[in-house]
Order: structure tokens, then C-alpha cells, then sequence
């Protein structure tokens, strides 16, 4: 199974098990089915609730907070996640503070789907991650889509929490399949995070979440055949509040720490989980959290242009080799 | 100013009679937001707040159409709108007071008040989408119940608003919006931040729209019911009331030149009213004004309100 017939089957268990749940967003009505195609099939079957909408990010989530503050579940689609800065104001002002602001805790069961990243030639404006400006809103919860996390699961972990999250799908992901090989390897998991790794003392850990977790991976092969470099990699499903213990790390003994995203640089979320990890590690490091990121650019339409801008498997690799050998 | 609606200008004996205890609503949301001007100047008061001096009738006269069922979304001057949907002044002025028994703890003061069936908002335009929202599962759970927003002029320079006006149109949703159009935007006229008029940018979306002059409770109703009869049919309107706003924008910040002042004073219902029916009036007026002082004076002496946080 695809990872977005995965998301396309949670998103019908969800409306299925709940008569209140709501589904919102541009030309996710069927035969179109979004432009991703991961709402086909639900329009048909729940005329009612889930709406294809006019182009108006802020308006539809200002709805889907006004159905989740009468209790509802709402999902809304951004057609592309570089939208959700449309509608900033109704998540972050309003849908996140209304969990505490009126005085008693009052669930907002809200998730904003944000198809995101690049690697598919879209250019500036819908090829971003922009997961680090909704880092450290109070009430506000940050997931990404994992080939490793079943969907259904996680939406159902999110909308429990009673908090609105923004849950950003790397729009590569969609095509590739759920539960990837990923011999020689091993899989498993503690709590909320897949491991895949070798060792159970790896040379090194690389945390990264569901989106460039394949890249992570080609490096870990590449490094393990090329250099003998043991990794393990961390892939949390929730990206902030930090899935990904420091406790989790140190038990590995791994001397050297790596963050990949696709975030481009400057204030991102590996900046927030190497902080958490060197209040714990301190000393114990070899040397302080890699951060593996985009460059400190615009995302170019080119091919050969984007991919320089965009962390790819090589570029791990290299970050990896050149820390050891340090 | 406020726009030119038949019967701004009422004539002597415009305002009619009202019940004692329309009459007490009235009174208590003035004296209220009185005390709340007098407990700033003598700087008990934290932060800022929005008085709706000049503008009571209007949520006096709506409310008294609504049903139990109805959901209010209210904004920065939403002191009238709580008081007249609730009666509730210990629990309000608590929450601006930060005291015990405040209705959100202390953490949403003035501006965001939420209840069962209610919220406030201190972002403009933004409650607008959110109002479309709670129609729309209004029309799925409640049918017949409204979703009523209040807005000023000021808020129809959000684009938010014009993005929920059309959802609204588009899917029938039961959604009353109110607009409280008092000419004046903090300190910017209407006529230098609103092109056109609101009763056409409401036309632009196939909206229906009312115009209200008046500024008596039961003339007002009279117009508005039927209108908002089909709003529960899910026929959306903005109500637009030429409002008159008394004060200041919140406390000591009117820059309105004396002309345009008195134009808000020979509208405020309040000397009207007290000129048309003085013995009702004076029954009434002295007994609100020590209600509202009483609930100062054991507000105040309560112990700080308590959260027990996020």
C-alpha cells in the first residue's frame, strides 16, 4: 500500500467512526478528489461533510475551528502547505489558544493537512516546509506523515489530544510505500518513534521525521557499505511538542547526533530538538547536534537548481562522514 | 458619522415604552461600562477595555430575540453584548478584575470571554469564519438555531470577513451578522477606511441586508424578527445598525472633532429615554447605578481569581 492510499483509508475510517467529523479544503470533491488526489472517494460517500471549498485558507479554517469548538472533529486540507501562512491568524490566535484562554481547558479537535516540500519542480511558493513557524504556540501540536506511522493511528492520536495540529505531508511521501524495506536493517519501535538501525549501539543517530526518512535512509546504506558507519535512525510522528527523548538517544551511547529536515536554515525544528538533547548530553557528545537542513534560500523551480537548495541522501551522507571524521 | 438610516433621528416620542426589566438591561449595561471608566481613571483596572456607551440598545434589542439555543460571537466591545445575553455583571467585571468568579478565570478579560453558546474575540474579522463554522453545525444539530456575530465598521477592512460573507451565501448557513456601525474605526472615520457601503458589499455576495436607524428596542425588533425568521431557515443577513458611540475607543483616545461628538450625544438613547419617560426612568436609573456599584464594591474585595493553566 501507498503512503497515500494509507492517508486516503484513515481519512474515510475517521469520517466513517464519527458522524461529526468534517472534512474541508479546495477541489477535494470527487472526481477531482484534492489535488493530490488523498480525498478521492469521500465527497461521494459523505456529501455532508466533507466540502470543497472556495480558495480561502483563512476562511475555511476560521469553519473547521468554529465546528471544533461545538465539538466536532474538522480536517482541512491546505492544497499546499505554503497556504497554511493564509491562515495563520484562525490556527495560531484562534483554534490554539481557545484550548486555555477562556479559563477551563475546551477541546479543539482540529487537524490542518499541509501538503509539503519539494523535490517535484513547483518552485517558491509550494515547495516549503514550513513546520518551524507553528514550533512553541501553546496548544498547538506539530505532526508529519510517516511511511513508518500508520495514518489512521496517528490522526487518531491527534484529534484525541483535543488540540489543533498541523500535520505536514511531504508531498514526496504520497507515492512511496508504507513500511518500506529497509534491510538490512531492522525496524522497531519505542513509543512514538520508528528505529531503524543495525546496532543497538550505533557510531551515530540520526533523528528524522516520516519525509526525508528515505533519504536517511539511502545515507545509512551508503555510510554502513562504504565507510562501515553504524547508524540508527529516529522517525517521531510527532514533530513538537519533541516526540524524540534525549533518554532515548543517550541509551544508545552514539557519540555523534544528527538532525535532517527539509526546513530551510535558520530557526528550525532540528535547532529545537538538539537543544533538548544537549541539556541532557552535554559532555557526552563528541560534538554538538549536526543540523541537516535546505540551504538559506528560496526553493528554485529548476531541477538542477532545486536539488543543490534541498537536503538529499548525499548531502546526509556527507555531513555524517565529515562529523566522524572529524 | 454613523450612515444616514430612515429613523436616525428620532423624533420627540420615538422611543417607546419599554418592560421594567428592558429597561434595567439598559441601564445596567450603562452603568456598568460607567464604573468600568471611573475603576481606570482610578487605576484599578489592568490592561485596556472598550466601552459600549451610546451603543446598549443594540444587543438589548437582539438578544431579546434570541433563543437558548442560538450561539453569540462577540468582539473588543462586547460588554453589552455578554451582559445582555447573561445579566451577569459579578461574573464579567470579576473577569476584568482577575477576581474570583470570573467567567474565564481571569486569562480572557475584556475581550475574550467564552461561555456555553458565547465568545469574544479580540481580533477583527476573525470571529467572522469562525461564526460560519458554528452555523454550520447549527444547521446539522440545531435546525432553526442562528449563529449571531457582532462586528463593527471597522472589521470590513479584514478579508477574513468577505471570505466567510460568501461561505455563507454559498451553503445557506444560519448566520445573523450584526454590524454596529458607529461611524468611527478607533480614530479613523468610516469615510476615510470603508469605499463603498456595507449594505452593498453585503449585495456583492447575495446577501440580504437591513438597515436600522432606530434607536428604540421595540421598533428594532419589529424589523429585525421577520428578517431574522428566515435567517433560521438559513437565509443569512447583515443587520446594520447606525450606531452612536459615546465614549472614547477605550479610554482616554477620542480624537472626533466637537460637532461629530455631539452628533454621538443627540443620538445616545439614554437622555432620550429619560426625557420621554421620566418617572419609569427615574425609578429605575438611581437603583441600577448602586446595583452596578454594589457589585464593585464585592468584586473588588474578592481574592484574585485562580487558573489552573493550560
Amino acid at each position: 500500500m501507498r503512503v497515500a492510499e494509507n492517508l486516503n483509508a484513515a481519512l474515510h475510517a475517521v469520517l466513517a467512526a464519527d458522524p461529526g467529523a468534517h472534512l474541508l479544503g479546495e477541489d477535494i470533491a470527487d472526481p477531482y478528489g484534492g489535488a493530490f488526489k488523498i480525498t478521492r472517494g469521500l465527497s461521494e460517500r459523505y456529501p455532508d461533510r466533507v466540502l470543497t471549498t472556495p480558495i480561502s485558507e483563512a476562511g475555511i479554517t476560521g469553519v473547521a475551528c468554529g465546528l471544533a469548538l461545538c465539538g466536532d472533529a474538522a480536517i482541512v486540507e491546505m492544497m499546499f502547505g505554503d497556504f497554511v501562512a493564509l491562515a495563520f491568524d484562525p490556527l495560531v490566535n484562534l483554534a490554539a489558544k481557545s484550548v486555555s484562554m477562556y479559563g477551563a481547558r475546551r477541546p479543539v479537535r482540529l487537524v490542518v493537512r499541509c501538503p509539503s516540500g519539494g523535490g517535484r519542480g513547483y518552485g517558491p511558493t509550494h515547495s516549503q516546509s514550513l513546520m518551524k513557524h507553528f514550533l512553541g504556540v501553546p496548544g498547538l501540536s506539530v505532526y508529519e506523515l510517516s511511511p513508518f506511522h500508520d495514518c489512521l493511528g496517528v490522526f487518531e492520536e491527534m484529534l484525541a489530544l483535543g488540540e489543533p495540529c498541523l500535520f505536514a505531508e511531504d508531498k514526496v511521501t504520497y507515492t512511496r510505500p508504507m513500511f518500506p524495506d529497509v534491510a538490512p536493517f531492522r525496524l522497531d519501535y519505542d513509543g512514538g518513534v520508528a528505529r531503524v538501525f543495525l546496532d543497538e549501539r550505533p557510531d551515530c543517530v540520526i533523528i528524522a521525521p516520516g519525509g526525508i526518512a528515505h533519504r536517511a535512509l539511502e545515507a545509512m546504506r551508503s555510510l554502513l557499505v562504504e565507510e562501515e558507519i553504524s547508524s540508527m535512525l529516529m522517525i517521531p510522528s510527532r514533530l513538537y511538542p519533541v516526540a524524540v527523548e534525549a533518554a532515548a538517544v543517550e541509551r544508545t551511547g552514539a557519540e555523534f547526533v544528527f538532525v535532517a529536515e527539509e526546513s530551510t536554515a535558520g530557526g528550525t525544528w532540528g535547532a529545537e530538538v538538539a537543544h533538548r538533547l544537549h541539556a541532557r548530553l552535554w559532555g557526552r557528545l563528541r560534538r554538538p547536534v549536526t543540523l541537516i537542513h535546505a540551504l538559506d534560500s528560496v526553493i528554485p523551480t529548476a531541477p538542477h537548481l532545486e536539488r543543490e537548495v534541498l537536503p538529499q541522501a548525499t548531502t546526509i551522507h556527507r555531513q555524517v562522514l565529515e562529523a566522524l571524521r572529524d | 458619522m454613523p450612515p444616514a438610516f430612515a429613523e436616525t433621528v428620532p423624533a420627540a416620542g420615538a422611543l417607546s415604552l419599554l418592560p421594567d426589566d428592558e429597561l434595567e438591561l439598559l441601564l445596567l449595561i450603562r452603568h456598568f461600562e460607567l464604573e468600568l471608566l471611573d475603576l481606570y481613571g482610578r487605576g484599578e483596572l489592568n490592561g485596556t477595555t472598550h466601552t459600549c456607551l451610546g451603543q446598549e440598545y443594540i444587543p438589548v434589542a437582539v438578544s431579546g430575540l434570541l433563543r437558548d439555543g442560538d450561539f453569540v460571537l462577540s468582539n473588543h466591545r462586547g460588554h453589552g453584548h455578554y451582559l445582555a445575553r447573561y445579566r451577569d455583571p459579578h461574573g464579567l467585571l470579576a473577569e476584568i478584575m482577575g477576581r474570583e468568579g470570573a467567567i474565564c478565570a481571569g486569562v480572557g478579560g475584556s475581550q475574550h470571554i467564552g461561555r456555553e453558546g458565547y465568545l469574544s474575540t479580540g481580533i477583527q474579522g476573525e470571529s467572522l469564519p469562525v461564526a460560519a463554522g458554528i452555523a454550520l453545525h447549527l444547521k446539522r444539530t440545531r435546525p432553526g438555531a442562528v449563529a449571531c456575530v457582532y462586528i463593527g465598521d471597522g472589521s470590513w477592512g479584514e478579508g477574513a470577513v468577505y471570505e466567510a460573507l460568501n461561505l455563507a451565501s454559498l451553503w445557506r448557513l444560519p448566520l445573523l451578522v450584526v454590524v454596529e456601525n458607529n461611524g468611527i474605526a478607533q480614530s479613523t472615520p468610516t469615510s476615510r477606511q470603508l469605499a463603498g457601503t456595507i449594505a452593498g458589499r453585503a449585495a456583492a455576495f447575495g446577501l440580504r441586508h437591513l438597515g436600522i436607524g432606530s434607536l428604540d428596542v421595540t421598533g428594532i425588533r419589529a424589523a429585525l424578527a421577520p428578517a431574522l425568521a428566515l435567517v433560521r431557515l438559513g437565509e443569512p443577513l447583515v443587520a446594520e445598525f447606525a450606531a452612536h458611540r459615546l465614549g472614547p475607543h477605550s479610554k482616554g483616545d477620542d480624537t472626533r472633532s466637537a460637532p461629530e461628538i455631539e452628533h454621538a450625544r443627540a443620538h445616545d438613547w439614554y437622555q432620550r429615554y429619560a426625557d420621554e419617560h421620566p418617572q419609569q426612568f427615574a425609578r429605575f436609573d438611581a437603583a441600577q447605578r448602586e446595583r452596578v456599584r454594589a457589585v464593585v464594591a464585592e468584586v473588588s474585595a474578592r481574592p484574585p481569581s485562580t487558573w489552573d493553566g493550560s
